[in-house]
C-alpha cells in the first residue's frame, strides 16, 4: 500500500475477505456434501454443516467407486494421476532444460530454425492436434498405458522458453571461467547450470505437476480400461444420466481427493516456487 | 613458467564482405616472468587480444605461442593458463573452497593435494576464514581475491587479468594493485594484465603495450612510453593532464606536431606568449590553461606548476619556455614520432 491509514486497511482487508469467501465457499460446499448421505445431499436447501458420513463416503470411493456410475475404486486412480503428473512434470523439465541448453550454448546449423519450430508449437494447443496425436498413439499401441498418457504431453515450448530466458541471464564470464577450469559442456551443465536452475526447476515442477494432474481431455480419450483411469476421469465416469441418479456425495468426496495432492504440492513447495519466480540473484 | 609470443595476430568477426577486422596485426614477445600491461581506451581491442591468448576467442590469423608452443588450436584448459575476470565469474552456488578447487577437481587431482593448494592460496590471499562461505556473502574485494585464488591454485604458466580492478572502489583498487605486485614478486609468473586505466598500467607494468584502434602503438617500459611516446596517441593517452600537442607552436618545423608535457613548461619572463584562460588549483600543483596570443589557432596549452609558485591572473599574458630536451616532434599526418634533436 502506498499509504497507511486505518480506513484503507479496513477496506483492503474487506476486499481480501470477500475474495477468499468467493473462492473458498464452493470448496466448503464440496466438503460438506462429501460428508452427507445421498438423501441429505438431494434435500433442498442442502445443509451447511458437515454430516457424519465422512469415513463411509471416503472409504466407499477409495475402494469401490460409486454404486450407480463407475464402480472403479478411486485409490488406484490417485496412483495413476500421481504417476502421470510426476512423469509429465519431470519429463517436461528434463526435455526442456536440455533443449534450452542446446539452443543457448551451442552453435549448430539451423539453430534458429529449430528455435522457431519450438516457438511455433506454442501456437498449436493440445486440442488442435488431438486427432492426429490420438491416431499416432493408437497406432503405436499406447492406448491405456502410462506412456500414452504422458508422452504426448511432455514436449513443452513454454518450459523451454523459461529455461532459455534463465540461461541467457547467466553471465558469459561464468561459461568462460568453466572453460578455463577445463569443464566440458556437459560438466558445465551438471556442475554449474543445473544447480543454478534449482529454483526455476522447482517453480516449473509445481506448475507442471498441476498441469499433469488436471489433464482431462487427453486421458478421457485414450483410457478405456478402468485400471488406467485418472482421478479426474474417475469423477466424470461417476456422473451418470439424470441429476437424481448421480451419487453426488461420492462425486464430491472424489473431487476433494482430487484436489488434495496439487494443494499439498503448492503448500510444500511454496517457498521454492516463489523464489523461482522472483529470484534474481544469480 | 613461460614466455608468450604473439606473431602478427589478426582478429576478424564475420567473413567475406561483411567481415569486421578489429585487431590489425599485433606482434609482441613477452619474456618469462614478466608483468606486461595492455592498456588502451575502450574498444581498442585490448580485451580481444587477451581473450585470444586465453583461447576464449579464435585467432583469425597469426600465431600465439605460450612457452614456445603454438596454442592457436588448444582449448583454454590445455594452455596451462589462468584468468581473472572483470566480474570475477565465481560460481555462485559453490563455497569459496569449491570455487578454487573446481578446476583441480576436473583435472582429477587428489583431494589431499587440492586441500593443500587451496589452503596455501587462501593463506597468501588472507581468505582462510572465508573458505566455507558462498561468494554472495563476501565483499567485492574478497570476491576479487577468491578469483585470484582460483588462478593461483592451478599453478599456471601464465596469469591473465581482464580489468580485475575496475569493480573496486578507489581505495581498494590501490591496495589490490599493491597486492598484485607483491604476488607477482613472490610467484614470478608471467602475467598479462588488461586495463583502461593508465595509472594502473604505469604502476603495475614492467613493460606495457599501448593499443589504439586494434593496432599496437607502442611496447615498452613505462618510462619509455612516458618519456618517448611513439605516436601522438600514446602521447595524449599516457599522462594526466595529457601532453600538449601543438600545431601552432613558434618555430615548429613544417608538417610537425610539437609535443610538450605540462610539467615541462616553465613560466618565464620571455618565450611563448600565452593569454591565461583558466586556472585550476589541485592542491600540490596548479594547472594554468593558456591560448596563443599571436595566432589565430585556438589551441589550449596546459602548464603544470607547483602550488608555491605565484598564481597568474586570468586574462593576463604570460610567457612560458619549454625545458631543454623535453620537446617531442610528431609527423602531423601519420602521428609517428620523429627523432630529431631540438
Amino acid at each position: 500500500m502506498v499509504e497507511r491509514r486505518p480506513l484503507l486497511s479496513v477496506f483492503t482487508h474487506l476486499g481480501l475477505v470477500i475474495g477468499i469467501v468467493i473462492i473458498a465457499f464452493p470448496l466448503y460446499v464440496t466438503f460438506v456434501a462429501s460428508t452427507l448421505t445421498l438423501e441429505q445431499v438431494l434435500t433442498v436447501p442442502m445443509q451447511m454443516v458437515p454430516g457424519d458420513n465422512f469415513w463411509n463416503n471416503y472409504a466407499q470411493v477409495l475402494t469401490g467407486g460409486s454404486t450407480r456410475g463407475s464402480t472403479a475404486p478411486v485409490a488406484p486412480m490417485l496412483f495413476n494421476s500421481l504417476v502421470m503428473a510426476l512423469i509429465i512434470a519431470f519429463g517436461k523439465i528434463a526435455i526442456s532444460i536440455v533443449s534450452a541448453f542446446a539452443i543457448v550454448y551451442f552453435r549448430f546449423p539451423m539453430r534458429n530454425f529449430f528455435f522457431w519450430m519450438i516457438f511455433v508449437t506454442l501456437m498449436l494447443p493440445v486440442e488442435v492436434r488431438i486427432i492426429p496425436t490420438y491416431k499416432v498413439v493408437a497406432d503405436l499401441g499406447m492406448l491405456d498405458s502410462y506412456a500414452g498418457l504422458t508422452l504426448p504431453l511432455i514436449a513443452s515450448a513454454t518450459a523451454t522458453f523459461l529455461f532459455r530466458q534463465f540461461f541467457m541471464t547467466v553471465p558469459d564470464e561464468l561459461v568462460e571461467a568453466a572453460r578455463m577450469d577445463g569443464a566440458g559442456p556437459m560438466r558445465f551443465f551438471f556442475d554449474v547450470l543445473l544447480p543454478l536452475s534449482a529454483t526455476s526447476i522447482a517453480a516449473l515442477f509445481v506448475i507442471q505437476f498441476i498441469y499433469g494432474w488436471n489433464q482431462y481431455l487427453w486421458p478421457l480419450l485414450i483410457t478405456n480400461d478402468e485400471s488406467m483411469y485418472t482421478t479426474v476421469i474417475g469423477i466424470k465416469r461417476m456422473i451418470v444420466g439424470g441429476d437424481a441418479l448421480t451419487e453426488w456425495h461420492l462425486v464430491m468426496a472424489t473431487a476433494i481427493l482430487a484436489m488434495v495432492p496439487p494443494a499439498l504440492v503448492v503448500i510444500l513447495m511454496q517457498k521454492w516456487f516463489v523464489k523461482g519466480l522472483v529470484d534474481t540473484e544469480k | 613458467m613461460a614466455s608468450i609470443e604473439l606473431k602478427n595476430i589478426y582478429k576478424r568477426y564475420g567473413s567475406g564482405k561483411d567481415s569486421n577486422q578489429v585487431i590489425h596485426g599485433v606482434s609482441a614477445a613477452i619474456n618469462d616472468g614478466e608483468f606486461v600491461v595492455i592498456v588502451g581506451p575502450s574498444g581498442c581491442g585490448k580485451s580481444t587480444l587477451l581473450r585470444m591468448v586465453a583461447g576464449l576467442e579464435e585467432v583469425s590469423d597469426g600465431e600465439v605461442l605460450i612457452g614456445n608452443r603454438v596454442v592457436n588450436n588448444l582449448e583454454p584448459a590445455e594452455r596451462d593458463i589462468a584468468m581473472v575476470f572483470q566480474n570475477y565469474a565465481l560460481y555462485p552456488h559453490m563455497t569459496v573452497f569449491d570455487n578454487m578447487a573446481y578446476g583441480l577437481k576436473i583435472a582429477k587431482m587428489g583431494s589431499a593435494e587440492i586441500r593443500d593448494r587451496v589452503d596455501k592460496a587462501a593463506r597468501i590471499l588472507e581468505l582462510a576464514p572465508y573458505l566455507t562461505r558462498k561468494p554472495r556473502e563476501l565483499s567485492g574485494g574478497q570476491r576479487q581475491r577468491v578469483a585470484m585464488g582460483r588462478a593461483i591454485v592451478r599453478q599456471p604458466q601464465v596469469f591473465l587479468f581482464d580489468e580485475p580492478l575496475s569493480n573496486l572502489d578507489a581505495k581498494l583498487r590501490a591496495q589490490t594493485r599493491l597486492e598484485i605486485q607483491k604476488l607477482h614478486r613472490e610467484l614470478g609468473i608471467t602475467s598479462l594484465f588488461v586495463t583502461h586505466d593508465q595509472v594502473e598500467a604505469m604502476t603495475l607494468a614492467q613493460r606495457m603495450v599501448v593499443m589504439h584502434g586494434g593496432v599496437m602503438e607502442q611496447f615498452g617500459t613505462p618510462e619509455e612510453v612516458y618519456n618517448t611516446p611513439a605516436t601522438t596517441f600514446v602521447a595524449s593517452f599516457i599522462g594526466s593532464p595529457p601532453m600538449n600537442l601543438l600545431k601552432a607552436a613558434p618555430n615548429a618545423p613544417a608538417n610537425t606536431v610539437v609535443g610538450i608535457r605540462p610539467e615541462h613548461l616553465e613560466i618565464t619572463t620571455e618565450g611563448w606568449a600565452l593569454q591565461v584562460d583558466a586556472i585550476e588549483m589541485l592542491g600540490a600543483e596548479r594547472l594554468t590553461y593558456g591560448r596563443w596570443v599571436r595566432s589565430v589557432s585556438d589551441e589550449v596549452v596546459v602548464i603544470r606548476s607547483e602550488e608555491f609558485l605565484p598564481a597568474q591572473t586570468v586574462g593576463t599574458t604570460i610567457h612560458v619556455t619549454p625545458k631543454v630536451g623535453k620537446l617531442h616532434y610528431f609527423d602531423a599526418t601519420t602521428g609517428q614520432r620523429k627523432e630529431q634533436s631540438q
